[in-house]
């Protein structure tokens, strides 16, 4: 019996293995450094995941669905530059501003789920030459200029950015809020049970009767709404941006998403464990500006972070470190 | 049986997964120069076993023996260079290259500078073909041949290494008559030179053949080993399965009911022509023919995933259009693909996802799926079929063929469907669940269903159907009621002869 146990005790690690690896990195660090797990320097680490976290939701669903998006970075640019830009314009201000930002984004979202979904183009090519041609959109609108806003004083726009409620920063809350419904209709509804169809074996899912097409479009759908929200959190959190304000955000998303065990292949991952895997990333980048480290180091520390999680999950899968076939 | 000194032996081999004792203490002993097969119904450890001996799975227990030495297999490359050779079902080569560089793949025969010597690889590749008399030379690039020949490139690569056993895993699935000829003598020829075959297939008339003795598994465990003479094919299936086999013809009409679908010249591109037929309810209409006479299309066809160039589809007598697999889904069409893992199943989901995927957008509560309606469905259709598992939570990628294909089967059942098509509904799949099937096809007629089988095994087509349209090269030869049809006049139909003429 007591056997019996102990098997259910390593498969239940091994099932959740990122979650048992972030409590002993979080047990480690903090035994290591006591600020770390502060709770001053908690919640600033949950603040500061916030964005990556939104756009990550959505890039959980893209995956899922089984395909990728290397946009959402460059996209978030687009939608923080529109967001301010439009609010400092006297025809629409913020009221306007946001929902036109919105409808923007979104329809570019459409455009990539269209052009992944319907036409069935490879979404790394798709998602990629987007990538360059949203950078370009965006100095185009913004003629190359940051955008700011000029009398901050004057407007409520900062609330989604800089606001609390119950003591609580908002963009937690969104994050949460989002989390929330993203994880109620990925696991609860029949839209999500198509796209882990979809994702898992697309042909299938054809011969199942579940329009392929249209499920895929919806997930780019979601990530762009995701895009959009996050950048309104980033215009508004700093009143201002740059037209690279996104820049290589697509990377660390995706480390995120497949540090939360989704995988790259589709047909599995949770909104649960994407959370976690944007917490993760958090507070290893935290740490190590705790360590003294310089900030550039997390760029290299991302990749290195992305290897190891695509290694563990294909170890466990095998049940071994390496390839016995070399 | 003289006293060799056994080639292989394994001893005791216990190896579970998770919710299942996939192998039960099995023991084999492969002497040199004999064929061995090793039956079993799907699900009973053959393959298992075969991973446990190449080394991709380790056993909890038992041990592997090679000339009486214990050995530890770490993987199928230890296990070659024990002189433990497999031929898969599934051909591994590399297509775009040639024979010869398949067949010495890692091991090129090099000059200075670590060149590969091309003349060496060319000359020692063509020994070896010689040796299987086949048609093609070292330079061959193998994408180009059929699949048998790709099947003895298969066997050349393991006549590079002194090979003590080799183990062969249903290597006629698709060969031709022809080609079976062929691979027998390579077999005889590698026996003489005292090499111990271990031979895996459903297929009795070729166990009876070939080997000289036969081990059979049984949901794991070890039934047994007999000496081929001294049984005959029911004595096997009596060890596989435990029980007698119904092999008779279908005999039993049901009362029919209204013409369910028609076709009427229905055509499609230049995969069939001018097809009409018609399927009432409680009949079974089989359609057979080899491959690439348009059967399948057809299937597919009526299933919204090919649009035809000319012709009707009737239902109640109504032309209806059906552009997509969900308009044939809402018209009550259901279609049992060919391809049980590529079409039928998302492998990583759960049983229950798979069975209700058609209908996941019915089953719910408000916004949500509703899970106890969910559940409902898999639990009935599991006892309806006697699907095995250890639970709906059980991915159906851990189940065997046969239960996977009872998955399939009881997604679209629990449809309702008014015209029910079954593609190749037993592919791949063991006796006992095979005459399962065909039981569970007759009741469905029984119970009203229109049904359309779509098969290439002729006794199938016999046993469940109530006609049998035989097509040849896109086109209908003839429909048999079953009273009129036999091998012969069927063999002729598909062959595209028709009454004595050539259509």
């Amino acid at each position: 019996m007591a056997e019996k146990n102990l098997d259910a005790v390593g498969r239940f690690l091994a099932r959740q293995g990122i979650l048992v690896a972030f409590v002993l990195f979080m047990v480690g660090f903090s035994l290591w450094n006591p600020r770390f797990i502060d709770i001053d320097n908690v919640f600033g680490v949950i603040r500061s995941s916030a964005i990556l976290g939104v756009m990550a939701l959505g890039v959980t669903f893209v995956v899922i669905g089984g395909n990728l998006d290397l946009s959402v970075g460059s996209l978030m640019s687009f939608s923080a530059i529109v967001v301010l830009d439009l609010h400092e314009n006297p025809a629409f201000g913020p009221f306007l501003a946001i929902p036109v930002m919105f409808a923007m984004t979104m329809a570019i979202g459409a455009l990539i789920g269209f052009l992944v979904g319907y036409l069935r183009l490879n979404s790394l090519i798709v998602t990629l030459g987007m990538l360059s041609a949203i950078h370009g959109l965006t100095l185009t609108w913004s003629g190359g200029q940051n955008m700011d806003i000029a009398n901050q004083d004057a407007t409520w726009f900062g609330v989604f950015g800089r606001g609390t409620a119950l003591g609580i920063p908002i963009p937690v809350l969104i994050f949460g809020l989002l989390a929330a419904v993203l994880a109620i209709l990925l696991a609860k509804t029949p839209f999500g049970r198509k796209v882990y169809a979809v994702g898992g074996n697309g042909t299938a899912a054809t011969f199942s009767g579940i329009p392929r097409a249209r499920v895929v479009f919806f997930t780019y759908l979601i990530s762009s709404f995701c895009v959009a929200t996050a950048g309104l959190i980033q215009a508004s959190r700093t009143m201002g941006a740059q037209n690279t304000v996104g820049q290589g955000m697509e990377l660390e998303v995706l480390a995120a998403v497949i540090l939360g065990g989704a995988s790259l292949l589709g047909g599995s991952g949770t909104v649960f464990k994407t959370v976690i895997g944007v917490l993760i990333l958090g507070f290893i980048q935290n740490g190590l500006l705790l360590a003294g480290l310089q900030f550039y180091v997390q760029f290299v520390v991302t990749w290195v972070i992305i290897i190891l999680a695509v290694w563990l999950d294909i170890a466990t899968k095998r049940g071994k470190l390496w390839s016995a076939i070399a | 049986m003289t006293e060799k000194t056994p080639v292989l032996r394994l001893e005791g081999i216990v190896k579970t997964f998770p919710g299942v004792r996939a192998l039960d203490g099995v023991s084999l002993t492969l002497l040199p120069g004999e064929v061995h097969a090793l039956m079993g119904e799907n699900g009973a450890g053959k393959s298992t076993l075969m991973k446990v001996l190449g080394g991709i799975y380790q056993p909890d227990e038992g041990q592997i023996i090679v000339d009486e030495q214990p050995v530890v297999m770490s993987g199928p490359l230890e296990a070659k260079a024990k002189g433990i050779v497999f031929i898969h079902q599934e051909l591994s080569l590399a297509t775009e290259l040639s024979v010869a560089e398949n067949i010495y793949l890692g091991e090129l025969p090099r000059k200075r500078f670590g060149l590969v010597d091309w003349a060496q690889l060319e000359a020692n590749t063509n020994k070896i073909l010689k040796k299987l008399n086949v048609g093609f030379n070292a330079k061959t690039r193998v994408g180009s041949l059929s699949i048998a020949n790709q099947q003895m490139v298969e066997i050349a690569r393991a006549l590079t290494v002194d090979a003590k056993a080799v183990i062969f895993d249903e290597p006629t699935a698709s060969l031709t008559d022809a080609e079976k000829v062929v691979l027998f003598e390579v077999i005889a020829d590698l026996q003489s030179q005292g090499v111990g075959i271990a031979y895996i297939s459903h297929r009795m008339e070729e166990i009876f053949k070939i080997t000289d003795r036969i081990s059979v598994l049984r949901d794991g465990q070890y039934q047994g080993t007999v000496n081929t003479a001294d049984t005959d094919e029911e004595g096997v299936t009596q060890m596989m399965i435990g029980r007698k086999l119904d092999l008779s013809r279908n005999e039993s009409h049901h009362e029919l009911g209204e013409v369910a679908i028609e076709v009427r010249g229905l055509s499609c591109g230049n995969l069939y022509h001018d097809v009409s037929f018609e399927v009432r309810r409680g009949e079974v209409v089989g359609f057979y023919g080899l491959v690439g006479a348009g059967r399948t299309e057809i299937a597919e066809t009526l299933f919204g995933l090919r649009n035809p160039s000319a012709g009707t589809i009737l239902m109640n007598g109504e032309e209806v259009t059906i552009q997509s697999p969900a308009d044939a889904i809402a018209r009550g069409i259901s279609l049992v693909p060919e391809d049980r893992k590529g079409q039928g199943l998302v492998l990583g989901m759960n049983c229950r996802d798979n069975m209700t995927l058609p209908q996941v957008g019915d089953l719910t509560a408000g916004p949500f799926v509703s899970d106890g309606a969910e559940v409902a469905i898999f639990d009935q259709y599991r006892d309806k079929l006697d699907i095995r598992t250890p639970g709906w939570r059980q991915t159906v990628g851990n189940l065997s063929g046969g239960n996977q294909q009872k998955i399939v089967i009881g997604k679209w059942l629990s449809m309702h469907p008014n015209v029910l098509i079954v593609d190749e509904p037993t592919r791949g799949i063991d006796v006992g669940s095979k005459s399962e099937i065909h039981n569970l096809i007759r009741e469905l007629a029984a119970q009203g269903y229109a049904v359309i089988v779509v098969s290439s095994e002729m006794p199938e087509v016999l046993h469940v159907s109530d006609r049998i349209v035989a097509m040849y090269m896109g086109r209908i030869i003839r429909t048999f009621t079953s009273e009129e049809v036999t091998e012969d006049n069927l063999i002729q139909a598909i062959s595209g002869i028709e009454g004595g003429k050539v259509a």
